[in-house]
Formats: structure tokens, sequence, C-alpha cells
């Protein structure tokens, strides 16, 4: 009743023999066998275009995993490292292996009662960690935010005032927050993102094959993929770099935000820190007490963004106050107006 | 083994034999597959920026391939399930196509992972620093890999017994085929867990997505399975009976009623609730504002699966050519809903509250295509091969004989 799709063309009934090769049938084969051939070449023709770019030596290929290197194999690492910029980009660079201290735990704090939405610590990281500028990677978004909320989507990210502050709003600056519980690290198939003993969550740029399910684990869209080869001329180059954070990168890896882990090892602080025009940002060590950071989070009110989703950030936000709420005029008279004044017992019921 | 190896480049030799439709679709199937492979590699020379994908939604048209194709990968179990557990006889000879199937998705869903990496030739760092078991993509890798070696095993196994004329040792596949059961669902639960454990993108961050996976997965395969048996059917003198495809519609029915079921719970869970976390539901069911890229997408499917659903319970559809009707209408419905519907909404808002909205490029869908032929060029082989085996048409004591009478396999 129906076809079959393996009679040969040349089985016929009278024929018992299995179809043979014949010289008809081979130069078929040839011929189908060369056009196929040629078909795949052409296919991967694309191929052709592929400059050197520095990226698939075998040494990087063979490179270890980070954490498995010796001395000597990040000596080697960061040699190759050192030739490959110069090559490329003709600048020799200061790199190195720049380790956590111990006793080190840092944390940043922002103040959101002083931003004005100046973007100025934006392109500060752009500059200081050699991000890509075509297409451009930032770390920092900054969020125009409506008074009353903190939802960032009821935020403006494309903001273009000719100037800021706008007045009905306040700006919230968003990098990636190191945090003490990061998804980001727990999705990461190959370990190539991982976080540091001074709470710094870094990446392997040599070790990441670029699946980008850490990038859709980071609730505060932290992390940022090289989609091309990332474009850098040689003069915007900052060769004070370090292997775990602004060296360059090449395409197809993940980068983010490493708290200028570079600078911030050695006793300086962050590029962004430093930009910043009205001082809203702080940053140090949590662990010492005397640290500025570790007064502001005894002392003001800081929260952190999205705390039900339990990343435990160590970034944290805070309006400044004038006062305390208990010395602030306004609050004295308002809580004298409904028969409470500080230090005395709350009101009972106000029913 | 040296009957193995003989074995192999019979059914190699064999893989290009046919007749003129044969010929024309395996032509069509490799210049497309061709051109996939032409795209991907533009994609290897540029980088990932040759797709649609950005920072905000970075996960695209391949994630949602290789998620429905994990998915496809199960119609083989739901053939198990019936003939090893309930004994079913008439789907009893079709198993294998089922199973051959399953390889063949895996493939096609482990291509899509590759191709969706940036930098794919670190392949050999999974071997090297394997973040087992925290990381779910891990999870992801040996259940599949484990699964489309069993499967392989499993045809392997029965194909060349038939073609040795020997009988199968149970020992040999029935424990095999068990674990395979559990193993399937196992791909799709850990799949659904690599984004349902995600707690940035409440999309995902819900427990229903695992068995809403099942359930179209349950309804899609055996759909796709009722069409391909049809074709194996009309090109072979392989008897597949009516009664098994009516077997198989009941189950896509039953599978599809519970799916569409769930589907209705998470809309009504998200919309009534309407808390913050409604926004992508909202951006893949009305459009956030200006922004509607999937509206359109979702209702063809919710559509299309409705009206398939409705043709599957009424009895016309115990006649093949609704069924095929019904069949082909799901397996595009399921591919909307399960594939973009998943993946790309999750995205739409950014955990940050962006809206940027993806449209994949001509050269991601050419990958994609691409893949897709290849797959299914697989599967043809596979099927190829393996009928006129079944049949002794090609055995260990005689060359391929195409008007051999078939025998019956030993039993
Ligand atoms: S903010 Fe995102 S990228 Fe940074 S540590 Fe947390 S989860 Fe990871
Ligand atoms: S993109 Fe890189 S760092 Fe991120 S999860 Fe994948 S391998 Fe790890």
């Amino acid at each position: 009743m129906s076809v079959r799709i393996w009679d040969g063309p040349s089985a016929t009934l009278d024929d018992p023999q299995p179809p043979r090769m014949t010289r008809r049938s081979f130069l078929r084969g040839t011929t189908a066998a060369a056009g196929g051939l040629a078909a795949l070449v052409a296919a991967l023709n694309p191929l052709r275009e592929f400059t050197q770019q520095d990226e698939f030596t075998l040494d990087q290929f063979l490179q270890k995993h980070y954490k498995e290197m010796t001395p000597e194999d990040m000596e080697k690492a960061l040699a190759r490292i050192r030739a490959e910029v110069e090559k490329r980009y003709g600048v020799r660079p200061h790199l190195r292996d720049v380790k956590p201290r111990a006793g080190v735990e840092f944390v940043y704090a922002l103040n959101l009662s002083r931003c004005i939405g100046c973007r100025k610590c934006v392109y500060a990281c752009v500059a200081e960690n050699n991000q890509s500028r075509s297409p451009q990677i930032q770390y920092i978004r900054v969020i125009e935010m409506p008074r009353g909320t903190l939802d960032t989507e009821k935020g403006n990210h494309h903001y273009t005032h000719p100037k800021v502050p706008d007045i009905n709003h306040f700006y919230m600056p968003v990098q990636c927050h190191q945090c003490a519980n990061p998804p980001c690290v727990k999705v990461c198939p190959v370990e190539a993102t991982w976080q540091e003993p001074d709470g710094i969550t870094v990446i392997d740029y040599d070790w990441c094959i670029g699946c980008r399910y850490c990038e859709a684990a980071c609730p505060y869209w932290a992390r940022r993929f090289n989609f091309a080869q990332p474009d850098l001329a040689g003069d915007a180059i900052n060769p004070d770099m370090s292997y775990l954070s602004n060296r360059p990168r090449p395409k197809g890896v993940m980068e983010k935000c490493h708290f200028c882990l570079h600078r911030t090892r050695e006793g300086r602080l962050p590029a962004c820190l430093e930009a910043c025009p009205t001082g809203a940002r702080k940053f140090g060590n949590v662990l010492d007490p005397n640290s500025e950071v570790a007064q502001i989070l005894k002392t003001k009110r800081v929260f952190v963004l999205k705390e039900e989703v339990g990343t435990l950030p160590r970034f944290f936000y805070y309006f400044d106050e004038r006062y305390p709420n208990s010395l602030d005029p306004e609050a004295v008279k308002i809580g004298q107006a409904i028969g409470c004044f500080p230090g005395s017992p709350a009101p009972e019921a106000l029913a | 083994m040296i009957q193995y190896l003989t074995f192999l480049t019979r059914c190699f030799r064999l893989s290009f034999v046919g007749d003129w439709r044969y010929y024309l679709w395996m032509l069509f199937l490799s210049i497309v597959a061709l051109l996939g492979l032409n795209a991907y590699c533009k994609q290897f020379v540029h980088g990932l920026a040759t797709t649609g994908m950005t920072d905000q939604v970075s996960w695209g048209l391949y994630i949602a391939n290789f998620t429905y194709l994990v998915g496809m990968a199960a119609a083989a179990v739901m053939l198990v399930i019936p003939v090893y557990i309930y004994r079913n006889r008439d789907l009893h000879n079709l198993v294998i196509f089922g199973e051959l199937f399953a390889v063949a998705a895996i493939i096609m869903a482990l291509l899509f992972v590759t191709v969706d990496l940036g930098r794919p030739e670190r392949f050999h760092h999974l071997m090297l620093r394997f973040n087992f078991p925290i990381s779910m993509l891990t999870w992801d890798v040996i259940v599949l890999n484990g699964y489309l070696l069993l499967n392989l095993h499993i045809c392997g196994y029965l194909i060349y017994c038939a073609y040795c004329r020997r009988k199968p040792g149970k020992f040999f596949y029935y424990p095999f085929v068990f674990i395979a059961i559990a193993w399937a669902i196992s791909i799709h639960t850990v799949t659904a867990f690599l984004y349902s454990g995600l707690g940035g993108r409440p999309f995902w961050n819900s427990a229903v997505i695992a068995p809403r996976f099942l359930a179209s997965a349950f309804a899609a395969g055996p759909a796709f399975l009722i069409l391909t048996l049809q074709v194996i059917r009309s090109t072979t003198d392989y008897t597949i009976s009516d009664r098994a495809l009516l077997t198989l519609r009941n189950i896509v029915t039953i599978a599809m009623t519970i799916n569409m079921f769930l589907l209705g719970c998470e809309v009504f869970t998200e919309f009534y609730t309407d808390s913050a976390h409604v926004a992508s539901a909202k951006y893949l069911f009305t459009g956030l504002g200006p922004h509607r890229g999937l509206v359109p997408w979702i209702w063809t499917a919710i559509g299309l699966n409705t009206v398939a659903l409705l043709l599957l319970y009424l009895p016309v559809s115990r006649g093949l050519q609704f069924l095929n009707f019904a069949c082909v209408m799901l397996i595009i419905g399921v591919w909307i809903e399960k594939g973009m519907g998943l993946i790309v909404p999750a995205f739409i808002p950014t955990p940050l509250g962006e809206i940027v909205e993806y449209i994949p490029t001509l050269n991601e869908s050419l990958v994609s295509l691409g893949i897709w032929a290849f797959g299914l060029l697989v599967y043809t082989i596979l099927v190829r091969v393996t009928v006129p085996v079944l049949f002794g048409r090609l055995s260990f004591d005689r060359e391929y004989d195409p008007n051999a009478l078939p025998e019956p396999l030993p039993h």
C-alpha cells in the first residue's frame, strides 16, 4: 500500500541482488560528497574574518582557575596579559593581582539626600575600569525616582534634563551591592564568580564561559556582558589594573562593579566616590568601628534595596536628616500636638 | 566488535539511500542546517551582539528553544510509561521512535545552550570546576547528558539486537528504561528549577513552573509524535495502528487540559493579587504602555491551544485530519508559550524596572532554524536506519536488501 523510502533507484524486483556500487552511483556519490564539502566550506567562511584578537592563545586556554593558580602560574598569566595589553593598546599596564587584606570587609553607604543625579560617578567608573566605550558598558545606573516610592519600576533610567537635580525627584544610583548572600555566585556553573574574604564578588574573566546565568540571577541588574569585542582606544586605557578587576576584558564574558578593588585594597577610595561632587558616597571597612561607614550604619537610618530577596547587600542607602527625629523642631512640634514629646512614653491609644 | 563496526558503517551507508522525497527532504534540511552553521560562524566571530539580546534581556530565542526542546524530549516517556508500566500493546512497537526522538531533541537542546554561550571554547571549564550541587545549571548538564546517554543506550541496544537477529536481554535494557522514566521527569524539573530558583525574577519565582513545564511537555511531545508516526507510516510499511495514534491523542488531551488549568492558576494569582510582581505578566498578556512586543504572540498561543484542546475534546479529532490539525496548533502554541512566553517576560521589566524589548535578529533566527534542521536531520537518519533493521532487511548476515519481506523480530 505504501511507498518505501529505502527503495534504491536501481533496485527492481527482478534484481534480487541488493544495489551494488556501480560506476554511475560512485560518480554520483562523489559529486554529492564534493558538493556537500564545498557547501560546508562556504558555510564556515565567516570564520576567516576572525582576527587574532589575542583571544585564543594556548596559554590562555590552558590557564587554571584563579583559585588553583600557584604564584608562578599567576606571574605567567600576568605577564601574558601585560604583553597582550601592550600589543593591543600600546600601553604598558601596571598589572598585578591585589589580594584582600585580613580584617577588612568593605561596605558602601550612599546618602540619597545628597545625590543630585549628575552621573559623574557613572563616567568616572567607565574611565577607571576600562569598560568598553562602544557599545558603552556602565556599571552604575542612576535612577530618577519620584517622591513617595522606593520602587525602582516607577523610576526613570534615562532622564535627560539639562540640569539636575529636578526638584520633584530624588536620585538613586545602583551598582553591584556585593551581596553577602549572592545569587549570582550560587548559579555560576563553573565558579567563575565568587565572593572574596573582604566581601567583594569578583569574576575571573579568563574562566567565565559566558552563559549569563548570573546576569539573570542578580536582583539588582548589576552585571554586564560583553556582547561584542570591547572597543577601547589606547589613550583611554587606565594602566593601573589588577587581574580580578579592571584589566581589559575579552568579548563573551561577564563583568561588573568590584568596588575598585585594585584601589581600595591598597588603601585608596573607589573612583565613583572620588568623582562624586556632593559627598553622597561613603566607603570603608565596616569591621573598623571608627570608620565612617561603621558610624553611618550605627547612627543613620540605613536601608538596603529589595531586602525581601535575602541577598544581604553590602551597599546601604540612607536619607540624611538634619537632626535625629527627637531633636528636630518640626518633629517635636508635631509630637506635642498629638500629646507626646521626645522622651515621654508613647501615648497609650490615640483612639 | 568488528561486527559492531560493520553495523555502524552499514547504517551510515544506509542513511544515504532513499527515494527522491527522501533526498529532497534531506537536501532541504542540510541547506538550512548549513545556513545556520554559517550564521553561527558569524556569531562566533562577532560575538553575541549579532543577536537581539542585551544586558536587559540577556536570554532570548536560544534559551526559549532550549526550554521547549527539553520538554519535547519527554515525548518518549509518554510512550514508555503506557508500554512498560501499563503493558499497552498498541504502542509497543512505537516506543523506539519516541526514544529516538528524545535523542534528537536532547541533541538540539544541548546545541541551543552551546550557541548561547559567550565563550563556547571554554566548555572544558565545566569539567575542571563544576559548581555542583549549588548551581542548577550543573544539574541540568548532568541530567540532560545522562538522559541522552540513557536513550542512546536503549535505542542502540535494541536496534543492534535486531540487527543481530537476537532477542534483547531484558537485563540489559529493562532497568535503563525505568531509570529513563524517572530521568525524563528530572530533566524537566531541573530545567524548571533553573528558572524558578531565581528570587530576583518574580515571573519565574513560582512553584507552578515545574508542573506546568511537565504538563506542556507531555502535550507537545506526543503531539509531535502523532505527526511523525504518520509520516513514518506513509513512507515505510511499518505498521502503526490508528489505535496507537488515538492512545497518544488521549495522552495529549489530558496533559493539555492540565497545562491550561495551571496556566489559569498562574494568571489568576498574578492578576488578582495585582502586586508589584505582576509587571512581567502584564507585559506578556496586556503590554506595558507602548511596549506590547509579546502580546500578539501569547494570545496567538492561547488561541491555538484553546482551539486545539477543544478539537481534542470533540469526537471529530478521532479522525486523523482533525487530530493532525489540532496537533500542529498545539505544537506551535506550546512553542510560543513555553519558549518565548516563559523566558522573555521574566526580563521585562528588568529588576531595576527598565523596559527594554527583545526582538530576535535574523542571524539569531537562522542559527535557531539551523539547529532545528540539524536535529530533524538526525532524527530522519535514525528512523531511516531503524526501520529496515527492525524488519530484518539489514542484518548481520545480509547487506541491506530493500525487497526482503519483513521478518518478525525474535521475541
Ligand atoms: S548585586 Fe548582583 S552581581 Fe552584585 S553580588 Fe549581588 S547578586 Fe551578585
Ligand atoms: S556568565 Fe560567567 S560568571 Fe556568569 S554564571 Fe555564566 S560562567 Fe559564571
